[in-house]
């Protein structure tokens, strides 16, 4: 049958874009597939993962099942070894084309937000970007309206139906708009790594998978991006966004920015945790892009977030505000950190930081 | 020889955001400034014309008083601005946008040597969409997250930002790049191009101009041809205060820690 994305009802499934990077599964594929599987239940369809790529291993592809999958589309080909937009859109479209998913969720990494937009350019449908939250069931999404909106839940009307419902931040995260696209599929969102929570893996139901290899049809003239080189710089990106301590420096370590690191690092490692940083840092290059939390750069939701030295401006909360528990240590005590932190200091962090971690040492009874 | 610049006119977000009580953004209130990474792909255009002496055309779809950004951006060496702007296209969503500003490329013209320039996101949706689908829509090659932009010929070395480092890629004109804040420095406008601004050649496309082009359609454009539409927008609760230690010394940093701990947070 000829694709046409109007016929929505022609859509069935859920897909889940699984980007590899030199042949390993980006982290954030299995927080997507977890999702996924809600989302494919509710819809009562099939979830499969999609990944592309070339001597990829059988057991890395049938652990996509340990998340959720039902079934993984393997497209292999020498041309599919790195990411090129080309490539990439040409193969999904065409796949997408030909199974007609009702939902696709794309991780929204560097090169998620490159393909998305393009394949959803290509097959005219909708694209919500960097989503943080995603609903069917129109009771569930009200139930999530009811904690995390100032809405009058009871007293707004709701159409019922079983669209997705994307929602995400706008504006720094001072304003949430929840996006639907009912007339056009598939569904396509991308989704903000280290959002969605990972589920545990299941390896029985891993050894179940299924795995498809669609034929794939590619030449070289389809490309028009020559790969040069690809440089790896950062030894990890997934230490941040999968962290459960992250201790983040501002600007207020500018007085000596390698010492207020260092502390920064100290307590960091006593409470088991990573070091992150505002942009500021970064801009100021006393730490490298890689550590950067916020609009721009990652967004983390560990169960403690220290912020140093970090006065709390709204493009920074916006990538840590969902913490479970905030601690602010700043100088000013107006500082607007001080407004979303659950326990604050207000004090130089020079003095501060050394004293907290040997506090920290001594209740775990390290010392 | 031509550089083309799609920017957008922005509402400040690093000042004050104002949201009025039916949880819609009140941008009246707020300053508007240029996009930000939209500054950096002007810049990149400009550094093109310093070192080809091409023509710079910048392309802004949005209500009539983006004027103002399009002749800040005259003043720093933007040779044309053109407006895109009509009832028409309000509402539009990425999609949409996209259909319309590719129209107004292609009526701008993309010659075989041209490069069109876009920022990697607008500040103010953060969708980084609509780059890719101008591209889309103008078969055109794209490069997005360009840290670093060599041309030579009709051949541009461009060094494209991955989380964990960069990929070093190369591309034929014609192609579009957006552009990231690592890219370049903007240069401020200057007195005699602020002298200047309002001598230089200044369009509006409006639905008529751009009506025949093919991807002007009812059905592509403005809020009935936007494939996504708004479900509900609302505003997050705020977080009640938190615990303020009294001090903030040694006996502050244990009775923290002790709170912490009697809790289970750690």
């Amino acid at each position: 049958m000829a694709y046409d994305s109007k016929d929505t009802e022609a859509f069935k499934g859920v897909w889940v874009f699984c980007e590899q990077r030199n042949g390993e599964i980006l982290n954030t594929s299995f927080e997507l597939l977890s999702e996924g599987r809600k989302l494919a239940d509710e819809l009562k369809g099939e979830l499969c993962g999609v990944v592309l790529g070339k001597g990829i291993k059988e057991d890395a592809l049938k652990n996509l099942g340990g998340y959720g999958a039902d079934k993984v589309y393997y497209c292999e080909h020498d041309l599919l070894a790195d990411y090129t937009t080309d490539a990439y859109t040409k193969v999904i479209t065409a796949l997408v084309q030909d199974k007609k998913p009702e939902v696709f969720l794309i991780g929204a990494t560097t090169i998620g937000r490159d393909l998305g937009p393009r394949c959803a350019a290509r097959l005219h449908t909708g694209l919500t970007a960097d989503t943080t939250h995603l609903d069917v069931d129109t009771e569930k999404y009200k139930e999530f309206l009811r904690t995390s909106s100032t809405m009058d839940v009871e007293k707004t009307p709701f159409k019922v139906n079983t669209n997705l419902k994307m929602t995400r931040p706008a504006f720094g995260g001072h304003l949430m708009a929840t996006i639907v696209c009912p007339r056009f599929r598939p569904q396509i969102a991308t989704v903000r790594p280290g959002v969605m929570k990972k589920q545990d893996f299941d390896s029985a139901k891993a050894a179940k998978t299924v795995i498809e290899k669609p034929k794939v049809e590619l030449s070289k003239a389809d490309i028009s991006v020559d790969i040069l080189e690809i440089k790896k710089t950062a030894k990890n990106i997934v230490d941040l966004i999968g962290a459960n301590v992250v201790v983040s420096v501002g600007r207020g370590i500018g007085k000596d920015p390698k010492a207020g690191i260092k502390l920064a690092e100290d307590l960091a490692q006593a409470l088991g945790g990573v070091v992150g940083a505002s942009r500021a840092v970064v801009d100021s290059g006393w730490m490298d892009a890689n550590h950067q939390v916020g609009q721009t750069g990652k967004t983390v939701h560990p169960h403690i977030y220290v912020a140093v030295g970090i006065s709390g401006a709204i493009q920074h909360l916006a990538g840590m505000q969902d913490s479970e528990y905030i601690i602010a240590v700043n100088k000013n005590p107006d500082a607007p950190i001080f407004g979303v932190a659950d326990y604050g200091i207000a004090g130089d962090l020079f003095k501060v930081l050394p004293m907290l971690t040997e506090a920290v040492k001594a209740a775990k009874g390290s010392l | 020889m031509k550089a083309i610049v799609c920017v957008k006119q922005v509402p400040d977000t690093s000042g004050k955001v104002a949201v009025k009580e039916n949880g819609q953004l009140d941008r009246a209130s707020m300053m508007t400034i240029t996009n930000p990474d939209d500054l950096n792909a002007i810049e990149a255009a400009l550094q093109l014309k310093d070192q080809t002496g091409c023509e710079v055309v910048a392309i802004s779809m949005g209500p009539p008083p983006a004027e103002s950004m399009l002749r800040e951006l005259l003043a720093r060496g933007v040779d044309k601005a053109v407006l895109v702007s009509s009832r028409e296209f309000g509402g539009s969503d990425t999609y949409a946008t996209s259909q319309i500003l590719a129209a107004a490329v292609r009526r701008v013209g993309v010659g075989p040597e041209d490069v069109v320039f876009c920022g990697r996101q607008a500040i103010d949706g953060d969708t980084a969409q609509v780059g890719p689908q101008i591209a889309e829509k103008l078969n055109l090659p794209q490069i997005t997250y360009a840290a670093d932009i060599k041309k030579e010929g009709n051949t541009l070395t461009v060094k494209r930002m991955l989380e964990d480092g960069y990929m070093l890629l190369k591309v034929k004109t014609p192609c579009l790049i957006t552009c990231i804040k690592e890219l370049n420095e903007p240069r401020y406008m200057s007195v005699s191009g602020i002298m200047e601004c309002y001598e230089k050649p200044y369009e509006i496309y409006n639905y008529e101009t751009l009506k025949d082009d093919p991807l002007i359609d009812k059905d592509t454009i403005g809020l009935e041809g936007s494939p996504t539409n708004v479900y509900k927008s609302f505003t997050p609760p705020q977080k009640g205060a938190g615990t303020m230690m009294e001090g903030a010394d040694k006996a502050a940093c244990e009775k923290l820690v002790g709170m912490l701990a009697e809790k289970h947070i750690i």
